[in-house]
């Protein structure tokens, strides 16, 4: 975070107090959507994981300090994604050769 | 010899030093839950239909524990910034507000964890499973409370459809407590680890997670209490060592942002 001046912190904190208030809706929305029938179980896990990477979002841009971050932690972060995405499309690819019953009665 | 860049900056990343390691540990940690997730992925996709245990986890209690750690969040970075105001009182008091909130999260998770390890189920002679928590243990039986029973084909992810079924009026038993005699038993389990591959990757994910918040709360309770004294010598040393552990914590409660609808809702 490059701002670091009285001013600057006491406007930051009214934001985490607003980020805060976001998280909560967040998760009391999530929990909601959870009651709601959908169709597909696609349409379920899609909703959940957007709730959950939206509040993901606030916690890494405002409380990480993300929004406002010097070039080499950017670099550093999408290099992560980059193998991070990897390894889920990789493990999502290779679903057809998925082991079957994982879950023995 | 003096660790440089513990204050200033490095001319070529515009960081201290600390702050780009704490962020290529974080970046490791990302592989390190991603490829647990990835596992999840594989073991859920690969179960047969409806043999996926679902609504076995208290979510009222997670929804808590998901306050909690956010909460946590706040006055984790919260202290970080009255140490910016040159408050230091309020830093120890958030600091402290960061602790309590970890000790909750972990006894909350404690408490679940013991109501699983507590839930036994047997599976009897006649094909019948039952399942509820052990009362009362002797040489001969042993005494479930709330059971459950139902077809052991059907397997331990059934339960909660076989309690609806029951508040239907059809077969299945949902009496107070069973007591059920150990030369009928032909299996018997816990709801530990051990039980199947879905309470495997439950425990391995939040076990894993329940020890970054353990690890994650010493830190932070060393710079509340003797690790503060830095602030009297080093005050910006001391800030930085505070954001970098704020920036591990921020970490633990992502991970939980995931693990939370994953495991609990869907």
């Amino acid at each position: 975070m490059s701002g670091h001046g009285p001013e600057e912190i006491k406007k930051t904190v009214r934001t985490y107090l607003k980020v805060l208030g976001v998280l909560v809706v967040g998760t009391i929305v999530t929990v909601g959507a959870s009651y709601i029938h959908f169709e597909s179980m696609a349409m379920t896990v899609g909703l959940a994981l957007l709730i959950a990477s939206v509040k993901a979002g606030f916690v890494a841009l405002y409380f990480m300090h993300l929004i406002d971050e010097k070039k080499v932690i950017y670099q550093l972060l999408g290099l992560t994604t980059f193998f991070f995405l990897g390894l889920m499309v990789l493990t999502i690819w290779a679903s057809g050769d998925k082991p079957m019953n994982t879950v023995m009665p | 010899m003096e660790v440089p860049y513990t204050v200033e900056n490095r001319p070529d990343t515009g960081l201290y030093n600390a702050k780009v390691g704490i962020w290529l540990f974080l970046a490791s940690e990302v592989m390190l839950f991603g490829a647990l997730f990835s596992s999840y992925i594989l073991l859920r996709v690969g179960a047969l239909e409806g043999h996926w245990p679902t609504e076995l986890l208290n979510v009222p209690i997670g929804t808590v524990n998901t306050m909690v750690l956010i909460l946590s969040s706040v006055t984790v970075v919260m202290a970080w910034a009255s140490l910016k105001l040159n408050d230091f009182e309020k830093f120890k008091m958030y600091q402290l507000a960061t602790v309590i909130c970890a000790l909750m999260f972990v006894l909350i998770k404690s408490y679940e964890y013991r109501d699983k390890f507590t839930h036994h189920d047997v599976v009897l002679a006649d094909g019948m499973r039952v399942d509820g928590h052990l009362v009362e243990e002797t040489d001969e039986y042993i005494v479930l409370s709330h059971p459950v029973s139902y077809p052991a084909v059907k397997g331990i992810g059934y339960r909660p459809t076989a309690i609806k079924e029951a508040e239907h009026g059809d077969d299945h038993h949902h009496a107070e407590d069973r007591k059920i005699m150990l030369a009928d038993i032909v299996k018997r389990t816990t709801w530990g680890p051990w039980a199947n591959t879905y309470f495997a990757i439950y425990f391995t994910l939040t076990g894993l997670h329940a020890l970054h918040v353990i690890a994650g709360a010493l830190v932070i309770a060393y710079y509340w209490g003797p690790g503060s004294k830095m602030w009297k010598t080093n005050p910006e040393q001391f800030t930085n060592r505070i954001e970098v552990s704020g920036l591990f914590w921020h970490f633990v409660d992502l991970v939980w942002i995931f693990l939370f609808p994953i495991l609990y809702l869907l």
